[in-house]
């Protein structure tokens, strides 16, 4: 393998580690307030319609994110007023939204666009278009480092280093803020920040509410970045291998950097089967490469190299003593 | 609290207003999309039930249901959250199709309970280190069962291209089962009591084995000392432990029980539909399991109904998109929003509810 095939595949790497990344950080600040969150990949997937469908209709990508956002924001409600207000099972509510996210997304598509529950290929100021970073072109020909910078790391859409930026920012809230602190012991232990006076529903909601946000990011990402519009169930279970990460990664910001980028390589490598039969002696299957997260993450909730201890109050609903 | 209403209303009430709010607003979803509501259940009745073709179709996906949806029952009475009945499902089938594969049967007779050792066995087996991992390391049974969900998907994928795919075949499927395997059909059993029943249909004698699961199941949980150990588990794990209950013997044998019955469910859409072995041949079966226990209370009576009625949403769904051209995506909104009034939303109906029983019962005390 060439210097010029491995950019090739950590350059992929960073476009597929973007929307695990930013989901990652969603089921994060979810987790971290004690709130379980399998539905990233509904709150993903009806982003990425809406993100899709209004870019597509108004031609403006902005517009197209706003509406995922808006869409992701909605889901994470739900998914709130049934594990928070009506203190419901939040495993439940997770996996009700994945579904209605699945059915509805190609319920809307097929009505709005009669294209078989697909949005139309979107074009030009519709989608995210690469940036070219500062003195890419002039640097591209200093050895190594020039394409390093010029065509690893320059050459992204904009969501992209938004992705990357929410790893020191996710880092610094929850760890160098006063909301930081509360999120994390509502996770703990609700009961002692409700004593301090603090509300253990606003956080939470706070919290569920981040996560959709960063939900509607990663959504629109897919549908108006790393592709052009939106197919069917199109997440592809995005949301189950940034769950996994978050656990690979302990729910912590940085640990879950490297997790996604880890995950994201071995979905890149899964795209270029030459590159693994160059790479490994013997014939590696795809099927294992596919399954190789999950494998990870079992590995390391069973406990064997290093303990995945989650949140104590995970999973629990609140209930203020009367 | 729980007093608070009668049994009657716990069991029936709060689920049937459930349903009533989901398929409210699944109505309102057909409205949006430009549909007739009315004319579209009109559809699905006739569709499912309107013909004994229509009934050997729900009665096919209802036998599916029944299994996994028992499979998340049995699991939920142990206080597990068996998500990976899809995964298990995935590798009974696989289970089935080397038994069906293994030998030139001669007869059904033979070949089914062979075929139901080999997927309960696969099943129970991929139930097997979740569970375990559960029990002895702490891992959360969740996320381990989703993560073999993706697993068990692979390894199908990969027995079936490089390993059960027959020469020369372009098609990620298993060879076609020995005649001596295929189930008698409903339309088979029937007509010798002199009912004419649909040969088109595939619902099969897996029907009547799922039946008889459900009573099994019924009888271990609530007639037998490990079922009552299990329900005491469930409730409290310290007071079980108490009581002397091991508690990794009954996530065990609880989550093996689940993922065999689980894996149970491949005799149906594997040896009993499809004849031999494809991919992404459960279809969402397993989570639709999590529905149907929801409903049916973790209860097998009520599994069963609710599996009937899943059965026919399926069965109705399909007539919508061949007739009114509406999606079958549909029904897979009207399942999300089934879980999420039964399920997630479920003190949103039981609070009110409670709160008129204790007024009732206030007001016949004020009138005493």
């Amino acid at each position: 393998m060439d210097f010029s095939t491995l950019i090739q595949i950590l350059d992929s790497t960073m476009r597929l580690a973007t929307p695990l990344l930013l989901a990652c950080l969603a089921g994060l600040f979810s987790e971290r307030s004690g709130i379980f969150d399998i539905g990233l990949e509904a709150k993903m997937l009806i982003s990425a319609f809406f993100s899709a469908a209004v870019a597509y209709d108004t031609g403006s990508v902005w517009l197209g994110l706003l509406a995922g956002i808006a869409a992701s924001m909605v889901f994470a409600a739900i998914h709130g007023v049934a594990s928070i207000t009506f203190r419901g099972n939040q495993l439940i509510s997770g996996v009700a939204l994945n579904f209605l996210a699945s059915g509805m997304t190609v319920l809307i598509a097929q009505n709005w666009f009669q294209q078989g529950g697909r949005t139309p290929s979107l074009l030009g100021k519709a989608r995210f278009e690469p940036l070219t970073l500062p003195f890419a072109d002039a640097l591209s020909d200093v050895p190594v480092l020039g394409p390093i910078y010029s065509e690893l790391l320059s050459g992204h859409s904009i969501l992209v280093y938004v992705a990357l930026l929410a790893v020191p920012a996710t880092y610094w809230v929850l760890y160098r803020t006063r909301f930081g602190l509360r999120l994390r012991a509502v996770g703990e232990n609700p009961a002692a920040v409700d004593t301090a006076g603090v509300s253990v529903i606003g956080l939470r909601y706070a919290a569920v509410a981040i996560a959709g946000l960063l939900c509607g990011i990663a959504g629109a990402y897919l549908a108006t970045g790393l592709q052009a519009g939106f197919v069917k169930d199109m997440t592809a279970g995005r949301g189950y291998i940034a769950l996994a990460a978050l656990i690979f990664a302990k729910w912590r910001p940085w640990y879950a950097l490297s997790a996604c980028l880890l995950f994201g390589l071995l979905q890149a490598l899964a795209l270029r089967t030459d590159v693994v039969e160059a790479i490994f002696p013997f014939r590696m299957p795809v099927q294992l490469l596919d399954s190789l997260p999950y494998i990870l993450t079992v590995v390391i909730l069973a406990g064997f190299v290093g303990k995945a201890i989650p949140p104590r109050a995970g999973g629990q609903p609140y209930v203020k003593e009367r | 609290m729980m007093d608070v209403m009668p049994r009657w209303a716990d069991v029936v009430l709060v689920p049937l207003i459930s349903l009533i709010l989901a398929f409210g607003i699944s109505a309102l979803v057909i409205l949006g999309i430009g549909k007739d509501p009315v004319e579209a259940v009109k559809l699905m009745v006739t569709g499912a039930f309107g013909s004994t073709y229509g009934w050997g179709y729900t009665l096919f996906y209802a036998t599916n249901f029944i299994f996994t949806g028992l499979a998340f029952a049995v699991a939920s009475h142990a206080s597990m959250f068996n998500i990976g009945s899809e995964g298990q499902a995935t590798l009974g089938g696989l289970g089935v199709a080397l038994v069906c594969l293994a030998l030139p049967w001669p007869h059904w007779a033979i070949a089914l309970p062979a075929a139901m050792i080999g997927g309960a066995l696969f099943g129970a087996a991929w139930a097997f280190l979740p569970a375990w991992l559960q029990a002895k390391r702490g891992s959360h049974i969740v996320i381990t069962t989703i993560m073999f969900n993706f697993i068990g998907a692979a390894v199908l994928n990969y027995m079936l291209v490089n390993v059960m795919r027959p020469e020369g075949s372009m098609d990620p499927a298993s060879a076609k089962f020995p005649a001596g395997t295929n189930l008698p059909t409903l339309h088979d059993i029937l007509a010798p009591f002199g009912i004419e029943f649909s040969s088109a249909a595939p619902a099969n004698i897996s029907f009547l084995i799922a039946l008889l699961a459900c009573f099994l199941v019924w009888l271990m949980l609530w007639r037998t000392r490990f079922g009552f150990e299990l329900r005491a588990f469930g409730r409290s794990e310290s007071a079980a432990v108490y009581a002397g209950i091991s508690p990794a013997k009954i996530i065990i044998v609880a989550m093996l029980i689940s993922g065999g019955l689980s894996g149970l469910m491949a005799i149906n859409n594997v040896m009993g539909e499809a004849e031999r072995l494809v991919l992404n041949s459960v279809e969402g079966a397993g989570f639709i399991g999590i529905a149907v226990a929801l409903m049916g209370r973790n209860h097998p009576v009520g599994v069963a109904l609710a599996a009937i009625l899943f059965g026919f949403l399926y069965q109705g769904g399909a007539e919508l998109a061949l007739w009114m051209s509406i999606p079958r995506e549909l029904i897979v909104v009207i399942q999300g929003l089934v879980i999420l009034f039964t399920g997630a939303l479920d003190n949103m109906v039981r609070m009110p509810i409670e709160r008129v029983f204790l007024m009732m019962r206030r007001n016949a005390k004020a009138g005493e």
